[in-house]
């Protein structure tokens, strides 16, 4: 189906100019959109998209090694949040004048815009977003007596409720980008964050060796050291957890948005009990401290332009408007599952019949703490990975030791 | 390694005697038929090296450019001061040293098998060869699978429930090792096959008659006359082994510890794009890779010598 999209893209005519996208893999939402952008323009341009790598790491990988070869190839690129900042800096991405940044970052999600601003200028435009709830099974809550939405919800709390309840809290703990979501949110949530004045380069402030760093510590220590643990949480990533929660111990998972979507299909398919989606509940990503409430990761998607694509001032900024529309953000939430970078898209009634807790992702996403803002970024998430792994090892020391790493490993002074 | 073994015999003949115009000529035309071999060799390989050993010489990140500085040989000083870099070491070490004994003992039994079968020769011989005309990647992947929680087959014939193979780091290595030893044991078996086949038959027969048995035949006349086949085997594998990628990316991705060296530059080079700090690990690599080369090829040439000697 998403060949068929991406084929009938190609009808425009052979003189037409042509753009290209690289696309996250997303079952075809965007080269569906790529056509439908390909056909209002009217034969002006046509998108052609190709599918980068599915983890995040990897797709930063195969971007920054056309841009660092001055592909001119790379029209628009789906970009990691994380991402744009080191891109930018390098000076791969065409930055958006003034004029140009208003529209697309008009009643947008601000962590989306923040994340996509670099030294003041904005560098890609925000498409989806995306964020952690709480999922949890409805009977399992009950049992534990516990509401998982009150205010004032915290992880001890909920390591207590499925402790009593003898089932499991799953998180994302592989040595891999997912683990540095749960410890930037944890980080966050305890009021703190890992790298400040990150424009400074490897002079930032580092931050995790704080108060809030070891309240972070003491939660996953905590929970992996626990029975609520998933048996194999030091390489759990989304899909592990997601199992959990349908398998006889689960109870509650932190997760992205995506969960809806996959349990009611798997429910149809008949791959999962039918009776687990109406049993699923929803709440607000837990708090760390009782009296601060949390802040939910942050993910999604932003389109850069490509600082070496010919049309990079011209068609590109046409197709990547066009893509980024309110109604074609709606239409790609509808279509894929992922939410809409702008907030009026959660009041649209059709939204909200397909995605009941629209309004719980859309407070989400506004409070949602972006992961570091650096031209460093990998670096600095895999020093946190190298030293926080596994959730099991760490404990009160571990905030200090990470701190110490992220400095030397920004400064050439140790491998990662 | 040919060329280092036969250089001295051409050389023999003309020698220190006074050099004839014609074999000027032939020297002459030798060279210049060589060198665009020579000259594609400096583009494709002396090119990057030289600029792997400069680069290696900066605080460099490919995302980074205008940070970039000079700090002459801080990272190798890094690198070499690094605990993670002497542990990739010792995992590296570790799997080139099981790999390549594992698979001459095992490559020399398949190469008697395949010297010695009386039918089905081909068979025989093809069915041995089979592994070593997979891919890599692929065989890693089978191998992987086989060994996967989930999808594999190995705990429910073995009986092991649901012991996580990649979980820890030495399961994590012996399946990698397993997988190197079953790739590759079939290159060592077809090198020694072919030393085999050097090794004259009148000699094992004339040690029949003068009463050894089996074992003193393999041992004082067979392995002896194949020194030289043995080494370029071991040789060839040691430098193999000591640079595996494959089989540790698809299997581990270096994580529980089962990063080697050239899984550690990819990482520094590729994934972090930290350009000067990956390149002096490249080209400790490629330090090391010289001197097994060297050590080898020494070794080589005393061996040489003993065999035609005194033996």
């Amino acid at each position: 189906m998403l060949l068929a999209g991406g084929l009938a893209a190609c009808g425009g005519g052979g003189g037409t100019p042509t753009l290209r996208w690289y696309t996250n893999p997303d079952d075809g939402g965007q080269a569906k959109l790529a056509a439908e952008c390909t056909r209002a323009s009217g034969g002006r341009y046509k998108i052609e998209t190709s599918v980068l790598p599915i983890d995040a790491t990897a797709q930063r990988e195969q971007l920054v090694r056309r841009l660092a070869a001055k592909d001119s190839g790379l029209d628009i690129m789906s970009l990691d949040p994380v991402f744009v900042a080191e891109a930018a800096n390098a000076g791969f991405l065409r930055a958006f004048p003034p004029n140009e940044a208003e529209q697309f970052t008009r009643g947008v999600f601000p962590p989306a815009v923040r994340n996509s601003t670099w030294e003041g200028k904005l560098y890609a435009a925000p498409f989806w977003a995306n964020t952690q709830i709480l999922w949890y099974r409805k009977s399992v809550a009950k049992k534990a007596g516990v509401d998982p939405s009150a205010p004032g919800f915290t992880w001890d709390k909920l390591i207590d409720a499925a402790l009593r309840s003898g089932t499991t809290v799953g998180a994302q703990g592989n040595k891999y980008e997912g683990y540095m979501v749960w410890v930037n949110a944890l980080i966050a949530s305890a009021g703190g964050q890992i790298i400040g004045s990150a424009e400074k380069g490897d002079d930032a402030t580092i931050g995790i060796d704080s108060s809030a760093g070891h309240r972070a510590a003491q939660v996953i220590s905590r929970l992996a050291r626990s029975r609520a643990a998933s048996p194999t949480l030091s390489t759990d990533i989304e899909e592990q957890a997601r199992s959990l929660l349908n398998g006889p111990r689960g109870g509650f998972m932190v997760n992205w948005g995506y969960i809806w979507r996959a349990e009611n299909g798997d429910a149809e398919d008949g791959v999962i009990d039918k009776r687990i989606p109406a049993d699923l509940g929803w709440a607000r990503y837990p708090a760390v401290d009782p009296g601060r409430p949390s802040k939910p990761p942050f993910g999604g998607i932003e389109l850069g332009i490509g600082a070496y694509g010919k049309y990079r001032d011209t068609l590109a900024v046409e197709a990547v408007r066009c893509v980024t529309s309110t109604p074609n953000m709606k239409k790609y939430m509808i279509d894929s599952g992922n939410p809409a970078a702008r907030a009026e898209v959660f009041d649209d009634p059709e939204i909200v019949k397909e995605f009941p807790m629209a309004g719980l992702i859309r407070d989400s996403i506004n409070a949602a703490a972006p992961r570091p803002i650096t031209p460093y970024y990998t670096d600095v998430s895999g020093a946190v990975q190298s030293r926080w792994h596994p959730p099991a090892s760490v404990d009160a020391g571990t905030p200090h030791r990470s701190g110490t790493f992220i400095r030397q490993v920004l400064r050439d002074q140790a491998l990662l | 390694m040919t060329a280092v073994q036969s250089a001295p015999v051409a050389g023999r003949p003309a020698g220190r005697a006074e050099v004839s115009d014609r074999s000027r000529a032939e020297r002459r035309l030798g060279l210049l038929l060589s060198a665009p071999a020579v000259l594609v060799m400096l583009v494709v390989t002396a090119y990057p090296l030289f600029n792997a050993l400069y680069l290696s010489l900066f605080s460099y990140r490919l995302t980074a450019p205008d940070d970039r500085r000079f700090v002459w040989f801080g990272n190798y000083a890094t690198a070499l001061s690094d605990p993670l870099f002497w542990q990739d070491v010792l995992t590296t070490f570790l799997v080139t040293a099981i790999t390549v004994v594992v698979e001459l003992v095992i490559g020399f039994a398949l190469a008697m098998v395949m010297h010695r079968a009386l039918f089905m020769r081909r068979t025989v011989r093809t069915a041995i060869l089979l592994p070593y005309g997979i891919v890599t990647v692929i065989s890693a992947f089978a191998w992987r699978y086989a060994f996967d929680l989930q999808s594999g087959f190995v705990n429910q014939w073995f009986g092991l429930g649901d012991y996580a193979w990649f979980s820890g780091r030495w399961s994590s290595l012996s399946v990698i090792i397993l997988s190197e030893i079953w790739k590759t044991t079939p290159f060592v078996s077809l090198l020694l096959l072919a030393g085999l086949a050097q090794v004259p038959r009148d000699l094992g027969e004339a040690a029949t008659v003068d009463g050894a048995t089996a074992w003193q035949r393999l041992w004082r006349v067979t392995v002896p006359n194949m020194k030289a086949a043995i080494l370029v085997a071991v040789l060839f594998r040691t430098l193999d082994a000591w640079r595996i990628f494959d089989n540790v990316f698809v299997m581990t991705s270096g994580q529980q510890h089962t990063e080697t060296l050239s899984f550690l530059t990819y990482r520094q080079t590729i994934s972090r794009t930290a350009i000067g700090l990956g390149d002096a690990v490249g080209v400790l690599l490629f330090l090391s890779v010289v001197l097994i080369a060297v050590v080898f090829i020494r070794g080589f040439r005393v061996d040489l010598s003993q065999v035609r000697g005194d033996r």
